[in-house]
């Protein structure tokens, strides 16, 4: 099996990231890491891929970006890709979307392309299914586990209530959850390895794509915090609590 | 000079720090107070490669440098001791002496299961009756009809009890050598031979979740062919032994102090008194000040030890000078961690107090502080005492 992982560099996973004047995540000159989340869709695509599969990973971002691509090959990924391309600082969702799936593109004979849920720096959990729709390729979402028999792909996709089980042919775009797996931390082996592996690094015209492909069609305008949520009140009196209650859900128009 | 890590060896401490927090700092606590080693913990640690680091890799070793050992044993100790010296101990006395003086079949059998973290190997020196004087040891093995019969017993013995420990290597007495001398030599018991029983674990002060047991051979044989070196070089092989696990347990000091330092430094911005943090206090500052000032002091000493170790230079009084330092200032910054958290400090849930058991003995095993400094003086080429 041949998988590609989609990958992000994000900065300070276990901080508060900073953002820059633009509004935007600060990007450069940060502490960073592979993002936690793709941690485990690394680790699922090195289990599916067996002993003679490829798992090639994919990531766009600037030059500390590098550092995810490294960490899934210190883990065993074969190959890297970097998109790295001034043109694309700020790029939005459907933006980002086009590069990957052109890099998708080129990867001949891939048989499935992994991705996290959603970034743990941006969160909107839209790219994967955009790169599918891109690729004109099936998309499952939130798969708890991932199977490929007899060239069918099972997967079971969590749901608030349990799971489905779906199938569908190959290739396809799946995202894979925290609950899929338990990633393996890199040996020093791997890491010495990491440095060997092949690395390519592309710019936006080595996709093909123009620059009107890559024109960011959001802005972000401003930035505000989240109102902090007020104290909650606590009711010790037994005999007044049910009163205060049905007080309170009236007022908020819930009953 | 250069004192930068590679950028192999900064990505590879960071790999560590990251599974010694995630995975091993949630359990420490529990581990601690069910005093016993978590075995699945044990086989992460396999699967990390950490139990081959120093080997190569044609046994299963992972082919990296001491030094780079020395920084796998610091980050978990900066975390937590059991897991530290369940690493130094598997390595550096389980594993070392089969690689360093093993035959090539000894090699296949146990070195490359015991670089998977597959099992756990041990060796056993101390006995009842005596540590440090190794040229008191009692146990004797002798040979008949091929095999060695071993008696006596051996005295806290790390890594010896566990439901994956493969082998125990003894040092027992073999003979008579020149001027009547006793004639030591080291044997391979595997698990589970007759005549070899594993005692009750010990009610340690520290390193609870750490395997450590009192081991007794009554007639116990095994094949002459698990002699392990030449007969007759025991001493002298667990003497090397020694120089290496003490470069490791300096490497542990500096860990736990690391540890110590960190979690004060916490501390001291989150409690409040007189309406301001305590570390706004000079009395506080100066303790973690300090500490770190030892810390980076003993990693230095015990970097510059494995380092000589690397390049195949003596290293005896530096690792003797960084096993003393590291594990002083250990026990000296987890008391002033203590001290600084108060009567927080006295309680379980915080981690110093747990360093603060740990520490002591640091101070022992590996050859104790007074042996550190006997090494040193000797170096200096200062006269017997009491020859």
């Amino acid at each position: 099996m041949n998988i590609v992982v989609l990958v992000k560099y994000i900065p300070n996973p276990e901080g508060t990231p900073e953002m820059g004047p633009d509004h935007r995540l600060k990007r450069e000159g940060v502490e960073g890491a592979l993002d936690p989340g793709d941690e485990h869709s690394v680790e699922a695509a090195l289990q599916l891929a067996g002993s003679d599969g490829e798992v090639t990973l994919v990531t766009m971002g600037p030059e500390a970006a590098v550092g995810a691509l490294r960490r899934g090959l210190s883990m065993g990924g074969h190959k890297g890709v970097h998109v790295l391309d001034d043109s694309l600082k700020g790029a939005d969702v459907l933006v980002t979307a086009r590069v990957l799936a052109a890099v998708v593109k080129r990867q001949a004979g891939f048989d499935l392309v992994l991705a996290g849920v959603e970034s743990t720096d941006g969160y909107t959990g839209t790219l994967p299914m955009a790169v599918a729709e891109l690729l004109d390729l099936p998309n499952v979402t939130f798969a708890r586990k991932v199977e490929v028999a007899d060239g069918t792909l099972k997967v079971e996709r969590q749901t608030e209530a349990g799971y489905d089980e779906v199938e569908c042919p190959l290739p396809a775009v799946v995202t894979v959850t925290a609950g899929a797996n338990e990633p393996r931390y890199p040996t020093l082996k791997g890491i010495m390895q990491a440095k060997q592996k092949p690395m390519d690094t592309l710019s936006v015209s080595d996709l093909g794509l123009s620059a009107e492909d890559v024109k960011a069609t959001q802005e972000v305008m401003g930035l505000e915090p989240v109102a902090a949520k007020e104290a909650g009140e606590v009711i010790e009196d037994p005999e007044e609590a049910p009163g205060r209650v049905v007080e309170f859900l009236t007022k908020a128009k819930v009953i | 000079m250069d004192f930068d890590l590679t950028e192999e060896q900064q990505e590879f401490r960071k790999a560590v720090r990251e599974f010694s927090e995630e995975v091993i700092a949630p359990r420490a606590e529990q581990m601690d107070r069910d005093e016993e080693l978590p075995l699945d913990i044990v086989k992460q640690m396999g699967q990390m490669g950490l139990f081959g680091l120093p080997f190569p890799e044609e046994y299963g070793g992972q082919g990296a440098d001491f030094l780079t050992f020395c920084i796998a044993v610091e980050e978990l100790a900066r975390i937590d001791s059991s897991m530290a010296i369940t690493l130094e101990a598997g390595v550096g006395l389980g594993a070392n002496p089969i690689y360093a003086d093993g035959t090539e079949e000894q090699k296949r059998r146990w070195l490359a299961p015991m670089c998977r973290g597959e099992i756990l190997g041990a060796f056993g020196l101390t006995e009842p009756g005596g540590g440090s004087d190794a040229g008191s040891t009692k146990t004797t093995a002798r040979l008949d009809g091929g095999e060695w019969v071993i008696n006596g017993s051996k005295a806290f013995i790390t890594n010896s009890g566990t439901d994956i420990t493969g082998l125990v290597t003894i040092t027992a007495v073999t003979g008579e050598g020149d001027g009547g001398h006793k004639e030591i030599s080291a044997i391979i018991v595997p698990t589970g031979t007759a005549g070899f029983d594993v005692g009750k674990s010990y009610r340690k002060v520290g390193w609870h979740g750490s395997d450590t047991h009192e081991l007794s051979f009554n007639d116990c044989r095994v094949p002459e062919a698990n002699l392990l070196g030449e007969k007759g070089k025991g001493f002298a092989q667990f003497l090397r032994t020694l120089d290496d696990g003490r470069v490791a347990v300096a490497a542990l000091g500096t860990g736990l102090a690391q540890g110590c330092l960190e979690e004060s430094l916490k501390y001291a911005g989150q409690r409040h008194a007189f309406n301001r943090p305590i570390g706004a206090f000079q009395a506080i500052q100066f303790k973690i000040a300090d500490m770190r000032v030892a810390v980076e002091t003993a990693r230095l000493a015990t970097y510059q030890a494995a380092w000589l170790k690397d390049q195949g230079r003596p290293y005896k009084a530096q690792a003797a000078l960084a096993k003393l330092y590291a594990s002083e200032i250990a026990v000296t910054c987890a008391r002033e961690a203590v001290q600084i958290h108060g009567g927080y400090g006295f309680m379980e849930e915080f981690p110093v107090a747990r360093h603060y058991r740990d520490s002591k003995v640091l101070e022992i095993g590996e050859g104790t502080s007074e042996i550190m400094r006997w090494i040193i003086a000797r170096d200096l080429g200062l006269p017997e005492s009491n020859a």
